[in-house]
């Protein structure tokens, strides 16, 4: 991933104009010194986006304050558990295992507006849903998530998926079973069989590698491994940021026998003659396919992309993700806007696990700064992802900003051992601890 | 994964198991005093009843770790470390000891119900 550029802490101007844009909304900032018990507070929060991170900073925030106005916008009334996504696809669970509603996360006393966000207006303190409905704010946080852009590539088009060979995992639960449906296609016939991500942030960066490995250890089930050749085509010249990690993944890849064309960027599909387009150093490149999983540039969603909420210089302005202090996910121009979840432009994580610890840090300091005082919890870019290397085993991978593996169990689990008991946590503790975040019980 | 509370394990596990955690918590302390009921009438351990169950637990260690593999979408050749191989240890003991005291219990039980005396531990 980009180096992080230089994001200072919060400083005396940031602080006057958090006072500020405080004592305009009318917040009494010191209604009530945070301690025990909730603070009581008149502010209105809104919460643009009802996914993961929204869901778990609505929770959270209803047990931490009272008597304010918390207001949950989100247009889609289904809820998806992304990180099943890869066990739908594994041909593991069906598609309704990774699906709910966002209605049944709101916790009472808060409110779900089922609309997009149109526009953001930091300046006006307001948010203005698709229908022309504004809302103001005294504090917002930001959770609405990532864009998958499918039509950067070239050819490329989400109806696609689940015809000719063409996957992707990514688009949601249907897709995800659709390409589990051509991926068991592929392990029964063979051919080549191309894995790769894009060259911007994404969530999960893990998951094109456990699918590759997935994709691996079926075509060995079924006896066919020999007439398959995997290729996993690398955005630069690591297979994941964390450089030891990466190491591991390019032992394991050599065991499989999967080769890997580093400094491949896909730019373009043709469904037809099954061959997918490369920018590479030395030129375009094709690489022919007989099962490609297309992971399509993530970018912050155009409403934040349309507004001054993201980064304006640096590796995460061109696509828009937002200038938060990594350390406490506060906009740095904005005060009283947050921004958690995969939509922060951070140096780490847009996964899950990444929003059930920044979601605690982000909420301290707003609830901090509608008692008037300061928090001083930090979030050190702690995230994880259990890298599955074949079905029955996975690699529990954490790791925080500074690319330092963070074992939750030092000594008893070990980082880059594939291991069932990791593959047990996956497919048991890992949905139930994050419905517990959402329900802020974890 | 960083703090480890013992309130996020019961609301983790309430959340997996919904319910039946709280009929699994039930079956587990009435059969440990239902088994302290038959240990007191008889005075102590019946060495025979006690070798039967203790044949039946260990099927009982096997049920337990067929589930675990049933629940986890996991195969037989799926342990890759040591934690795997003390895991599948601590899977089937737990099989084991349970099914042992809730055979036995069940036997004694079983004994009181067609009118038996309590037998006299040796």
């Amino acid at each position: 991933m980009s180096k992080s550029p230089v994001q200072p802490v919060l400083d005396r101007r940031t602080l006057l104009r958090l006072a500020g844009a405080a004592a305009l909304g009318g917040v009494p900032l010191a209604a009530k010194a945070s301690g025990p018990g909730p603070v009581a507070t008149k502010a209105r929060i809104v919460i643009a986006g009802g996914g993961a991170a929204g869901l778990a900073v609505a929770a959270r925030l209803s047990r931490l304050v009272t008597g304010a106005t918390i207001t949950v916008v989100d247009r889609r009334k289904e809820h998806f558990y992304q990180p099943g996504f890869t066990l739908v696809a594994a041909g593991l669970k069906p598609a309704g295992y990774v699906v709910s509603s966002t209605a049944e996360y709101i916790p009472a006393g808060v409110t779900l507006v089922e609309e997009r966000v149109a526009e953001f207006d930091p300046e006006g303190n307001k948010v203005v849903t698709e229908s022309g409905q504004a809302l103001p704010y005294d504090f917002l946080v930001v959770a609405t998530g990532l864009q998958l852009d499918y039509a950067a590539i070239e050819g490329m088009d989400t109806a696609l998926i689940g015809r000719d060979g063409i996957g992707s995992v990514y688009a949601g639960p249907e897709a995800a079973e659709a390409t589990w449906r051509e991926m068991s296609r592929f392990a029964d016939t063979g051919g080549v069989g191309l894995f790769l991500r894009p060259n911007t942030e994404m969530k999960c960066a893990g998951a094109p590698l456990k699918y590759t490995f997935i994709t691996d250890d079926y075509l060995r089930r079924r006896g066919n491994r020999a007439k398959a050749e995997l290729v996993y085509a690398a955005n630069n010249k690591s297979l994941f940021s964390v450089p030891i990690v990466s190491e591991k993944v390019r032992m394991l890849f050599q065991d499989r026998g999967v080769k890997v064309a580093y400094d491949h960027v896909m730019t373009a599909i043709d469904p037809g003659r099954k061959v997918a387009t490369f920018k590479t150093p030395d030129g375009p490149a094709e690489i022919k396919y007989d099962f490609v999983n297309v992971i399509p540039p993530m970018r912050a969603p155009e409403a934040v992309r349309n507004s001054p909420l993201g980064w304006r210089q640096g590796p995460w302005a061109a696509d828009g993700w937002m200038e938060v202090d990594k350390a406490t996910l506060r906009h740095m121009r904005y005060p009283n806007v947050f921004g958690v979840g995969d939509v922060a432009g951070v140096p780490k994580g847009k996964t899950a696990a990444s929003v059930k610890w920044q979601v605690p840090v982000a909420v301290d300091h707003l609830v901090a700064s509608l008692a008037g005082q300061t928090a001083t919890s930090v979030y050190n870019g702690y995230t994880s992802c259990p890298l599955i290397t074949r079905l029955g085993r996975a690699m529990l991978v954490e790791f925080d900003y500074q690319n330092n593996l963070t074992p939750s169990f030092p000594g008893v689990i070990a980082p880059l051992e594939e291991l069932w008991i990791t593959w047990v946590m996956k497919t048991m503790a890992l949905k139930p601890t994050y419905i517990a975040m959402l329900r802020g019980q974890a | 994964m960083k703090d480890l509370d013992p309130l996020v394990f019961y609301v983790v596990f309430s959340e997996m198991l919904g319910p039946l955690l709280w009929v699994l918590a039930l079956l587990a302390v009435g059969g440990l005093i239902a088994f302290a009921a038959v240990l007191r009438c008889d005075g102590g351990l019946v060495s025979k009843r006690l070798v039967r169950s203790e044949l039946i637990g260990i099927l009982g260690g096997f049920a337990a770790l067929a589930l675990m593999a049933w629940v986890t979408l996991s195969g037989f050749s799926d342990a890759g470390g040591p934690v795997d191989w003390l895991l599948i240890g601590v899977i089937w003991g737990i099989g084991l000891v349970g099914t042992t005291i809730l055979a036995y219990t069940a036997q004694g039980l079983w004994d009181r119900y067609h009118g038996k005396a309590c037998a006299r531990a040796d």
